[in-house]
């Protein structure tokens, strides 16, 4: 009985050993499954065709060139690769405005013919309609419906997940905002944290010492709505002031913000790496006349960079990956970025800011999961340069 | 002129009285040996001559320690320019994680010698007085870390020589290392006695009567004898020292 | 033998380079703490003026411009418990595997491995895992099962390397004590290395109640109401939560004016929910630590 209990619980045990490693392969399988979906989703809105003239030689368009068409950007069809003649763009919407009411039926039900006798006569038009609207053995050229592809997501520069006919969902805005944002809260968090943390190992007094520590833990432990909020209230409009900005949110808001919250990680992981730099290497530098600022930088600091790289990269991720904080205060414009003072949208805020809005098992709602999937690996990522760099030092000190 | 003299010095620890009413002088250019049973004080009282006890929180120092007659815990004395007057040389190697070359030059670059080919000459010179030159001049830019203990432990020797000090503090330097390495050492010491004046801290009493000039035993934080090394180990005055020596207790 | 010409000012630079370095260390650090001091200054100042016990006990009213929070309270705690049901018993477990039982170095540094990436996934991508597994697939629809499971598994890593390291600094010997009178390896650890281990851990599980407590990320889609005034019944029923209240007061409201307050008064209850917590833990660690002192 008693070996038996003594079995059943070390089986228990190890069930929960690997119950982190589990949920990893969860995360990953089901944020995969989700977001792969995105590729097997056609780049016209499903149910929906592009018709065009029969004379019209062009047979594809991608998501861009389809946005652009409908927004009236691109206004000729040699510019897609077709003939010298304009573009005219059809919705449903401009019905009425080619036909009267009596045209089109009261139920519509002669709503297709109309529309295709219409395409069929108007050599540049482009008609966006249900396919099930357009009349069997019509005489039109049909747009090719192709799935969205791995080149338009992820070289795509427009972030744009309910524009209708064509939805573009160019992460590219996305990635290059997070990246941004990350990189100037670290450049601001680091003269702040390595200066915290050598004034904490090296300078304080204990006293002095012990009153920060539980500073830096309350600064970890606080929110990040509140940080968020805080930002929102005081940050935003402070910056507005300041830069004669058209809006205070910002990414320079959201990097502050994040220097902030990510302080406190880079302090932790700095501070103790420096503590654990032996004492007689400290000695040996003071014995041959350095000062103790001089055995900081040119002993202490170099001999416990590996710790310090750790901290800082572990910073980087906290930044990518906050969510709530950044939601608030960057003014989440999908936009690639060309200054730190205009509003941008980091991965995790459009996660937390669209996936309300997106119809589940939709394109969007599976773009959404694929953000996820690349947040996770980006942070994935950033976990296994941690691990590798303090597993160096490791190594090198012993 | 005496190179050291300590004035009735006492030291604490918060409360613990470490070193009681030690005086003692040591003469320019010999090798003065301190030994003891561990915790008696010697290293403590080591470490007072360069200052390195100031680190420690809550330690008190009364008495004077003089070094060229002048007092080195008077207000005003720079504790890094005392320091680059008395160099030190520690338990176990601690080099830097630097290659072999910054390791010798970190005491001259720290006290400001900018000057490139002062420095490369001045490296090979102390790296030959370590009697290291040779086997790492082919590797000067490697990591120390690369070397031996022993050659580690010259490494250090080199560095504190580097700076040219003109005292040479040794906390039992060799006793880390093996037979062979710890009789480099000793033979190094010898030579530099030339150069410095040399107090080593040592637990092993042939080390002691081998290299030095002086010895002094300390027991319980008083100093219990100093004298000569051949009157301490053949004919010493005390009986606690005549004990300890004999190995009757230690 | 060249002695070295040592430039007579140097000393005096590098005492002064000192000293100004160990100032700015010391401006950057005071710095942080006027930080920390404005956030909690500002929001206790500001948020002070709102709380009443109307404000801490009434449901929010008039499309959530008056009335209070007592909704997004009780949510909170019971996501906090919800989460500790979840990820306590699990963590614990795997950290005494961990540290009593993997004898391979490569399991325990895999495993290792797999908990410090888990910590490192940020919480909006738990969302989204607990919104497909939980509330999709698993059927649970946005509910407090739904948000305690994902808030658990957010707390996970947390709770096993804290359960870990307590057990780390217990030392072999004690082990090896009990083990040579005759007990088994479960007695050992159920007897001795639990109780010993006990204090550390139950520290680092108030901390990640903490932790818990604030996120807000995690629950978007798996729980959090945007209103839902009552109490919930069950727990597959929505709750509202502090810090999505909060977020959804100070960023989507329709009357700023009256909401502002609000917005106060929530971030206050938040930030002294946290406060307590690790003023809790301190206070904690401190008195065990001068128990194993005594003894």
């Amino acid at each position: 009985m008693k070996k038996f209990l003594e079995k059943a619980v070390k089986w228990l045990l190890t069930a929960s050993g690997f119950v982190t490693s589990v949920v990893i392969l969860l995360i990953i399988g089901f944020l995969f499954t989700e977001g792969a979906g995105l590729f097997r989703e056609p780049v016209v809105e499903e149910g929906y065709v592009l018709a065009l003239n029969r004379e019209n030689p062009v047979s594809t368009l991608t998501a861009a060139e389809i946005k652009a068409v409908f927004d009236e950007d691109v206004t000729n069809w040699k510019d897609l690769g077709g003939d010298d003649m304009e573009i005219v763009p059809f919705r449903l919407e401009d019905a009425d405005k080619y036909f009267t009411q009596e045209q089109l039926g009261a139920q519509y039900e002669h709503a297709g013919a109309a529309i295709a006798s219409l395409v069929a006569s108007t050599p540049g038009m482009i008609a966006f309609v249900p396919g099930s609207m357009v009349p069997e053995g019509a005489d039109l050229n049909l747009i090719e419906d192709k799935n969205i592809s791995a080149g338009e997501v992820f070289g795509g520069k427009e972030w744009f997940p309910t524009a209708t006919p064509a939805p573009l969902f160019g992460i590219l805005p996305l990635l290059a905002g997070t990246l941004w944002v990350s990189l100037f809260a670290i450049l601001f968090a680091l003269p702040f944290g390595i200066s915290i943390a050598v004034y904490m190992s090296e300078v304080a007094s204990p006293k002095v010492r012990n009153f920060l520590k539980p500073v830096i833990e309350l600064l970890n432990g606080i929110p990040s709505v509140v940080y968020g909020f805080f930002g929102l209230i005081i940050i935003v409009p402070l910056l507005q002031q300041v830069f004669g900005l058209p809006v205070g949110e910002s990414g320079l808001a959201g990097s502050i913000v994040l220097a902030i919250m990510a302080l406190p990680t880079i302090v932790t992981v700095a501070e103790d790496a420096m503590r654990n730099c032996p004492r007689t290497l400290r000695e040996a530098s003071l014995a041959l006349g350095a000062t103790k600022w001089q055995t900081i930088y040119k002993v202490v600091i170099p001999s416990s960079m590996s710790g310090i790289a750790s901290g800082v990269v572990l910073g980087i991720g906290r930044a990518v990956g906050e969510t709530m904080a950044v939601l608030m205060v960057t003014g989440n414009a999908a936009v690639i970025p060309t200054s730190i003072l205009e509003p941008l949208r980091t991965i995790p805020a459009t996660i937390a800011a669209e996936l309300g809005e997106a119809p589940a098992g939709g394109a969007h709602y599976q773009s959404l999961f694929l953000l996820g999937v690349i947040l996770f690996f980006i942070t994935f990522f950033i976990n296994m340069c941690v691990e590798f760099i303090s597993s160096r030092g490791r190594a090198k000190n012993s | 002129m005496e190179k050291i003299e300590a004035k009735d010095v006492n030291f604490y620890y918060g409360s613990f009285h470490a070193l009681k009413g030690i005086s003692m002088e040591i003469p320019q250019n010999k090798v003065v040996a301190f030994i003891g049973p561990s915790g008696c004080g010697k290293s403590t009282f080591l470490r007072l001559f360069n200052r390195m006890n100031d680190l420690i929180p809550g330690a008190r120092l009364e008495g004077e320690i003089c070094i060229d007659g002048k007092n080195i815990y008077a207000p005003g004395i720079q504790v890094d320019e005392l320091r680059k007057e008395v160099g030190m040389v520690f338990q176990r190697p601690n080099p830097f994680p630097k290659s072999i070359f910054d390791n010798v030059a970190y005491g001259l670059r720290v006290n400001g010698i900018k000057d490139k080919s002062f420095i490369a000459h001045r490296v090979e010179e102390a790296l030959r007085g370590a009697a290291l030159w040779e086997e790492v001049k082919d590797k000067l830019n490697a990591s120390a870390y690369a070397l031996s203990g022993g050659q580690q432990q010259r490494l250090c020797i080199a560095r504190a020589m580097a700076v040219s000090p003109s005292v040479l503090l040794m906390d039992e330097p060799a006793s880390a290392l093996d037979p062979i390495s710890t009789a480099k050492v000793e033979e190094l010491i010898c030579e530099l006695r030339n150069e410095v004046t040399i107090v080593i801290v040592t637990h092993n009493m042939q080390q002691a009567s081998r290299v030095s000039d002086k010895t002094a035993f300390f027991y319980m934080g008083e100093m219990v004898e100093y004298d000569d090394t051949k009157v301490i180990f053949t004919n010493p005055h005390k009986e606690a020292t005549q004990n300890y020596i004999t190995g009757r207790f230690g | 033998m060249s002695t070295p010409a040592y430039p007579k000012d140097f000393s005096m630079k590098k005492r002064r380079s000192q000293k100004v370095a160990f100032i700015v260390f010391r401006v950057l650090s005071l710095l942080i703490v006027l930080i920390l001091f404005a956030i909690l200054g500002f929001i206790i100042y500001k948020g002070a003026g709102v709380i009443s016990w109307d404000f801490l006990s009434k449901a929010p009213s008039d499309g959530m411009t008056a009335g209070g929070i007592f909704p997004a309270i009780v949510g909170t705690l019971l996501l906090m418990l919800g989460s500790a049901i979840v990820a306590f018993p699990v963590g614990i477990m795997s950290g005494i595997y961990m540290n009593e039982y993997a004898s391979r170095g490569w399991v325990v540094k895999f495993i290792r491995l797999m908990t410090n990436n888990l910590s490192g996934v940020p919480s909006i991508v738990f969302g989204l895992f607990g919104m497909a597994l939980f509330v999709k697939y698993l059927g649970f629809g946005d509910s407090i099962l739904a948000g305690s499971l994902t808030l658990g598994l957010l707390s996970l890593p947390l709770v096993i390397r804290t359960t870990e390291e307590a057990l780390k600094d217990i030392p072999a010997g004690i082990r090896e004590g009990s083990l040579a009178l005759g007990a088994t390896k479960l007695q050992t650890i159920w007897k001795v290395v639990l109780p010993m281990g006990m204090p550390r851990i139950i520290t680092g599980l108030i901390l990640s109640l903490g932790r818990v407590s604030g996120e807000t990320a995690p629950i978007l889609f798996t729980c959090a109401a945007y209103f839902f005034p009552q109490l919930p019944a069950s727990i597959f029923d929505q709750c509202m939560a502090l810090p999505y209240h909060l977020y959804v007061i100070s960023t989507s409201g329709t009357d700023i004016e009256a909401q502002q307050p609000i917005a106060y008064g929530t971030a206050l209850v938040l930030i002294v929910i946290v406060l307590v917590i690790n003023l809790l833990a301190g206070v904690l660690r401190r008195h065990f630590e001068n128990r194993l002192k005594m003894k």
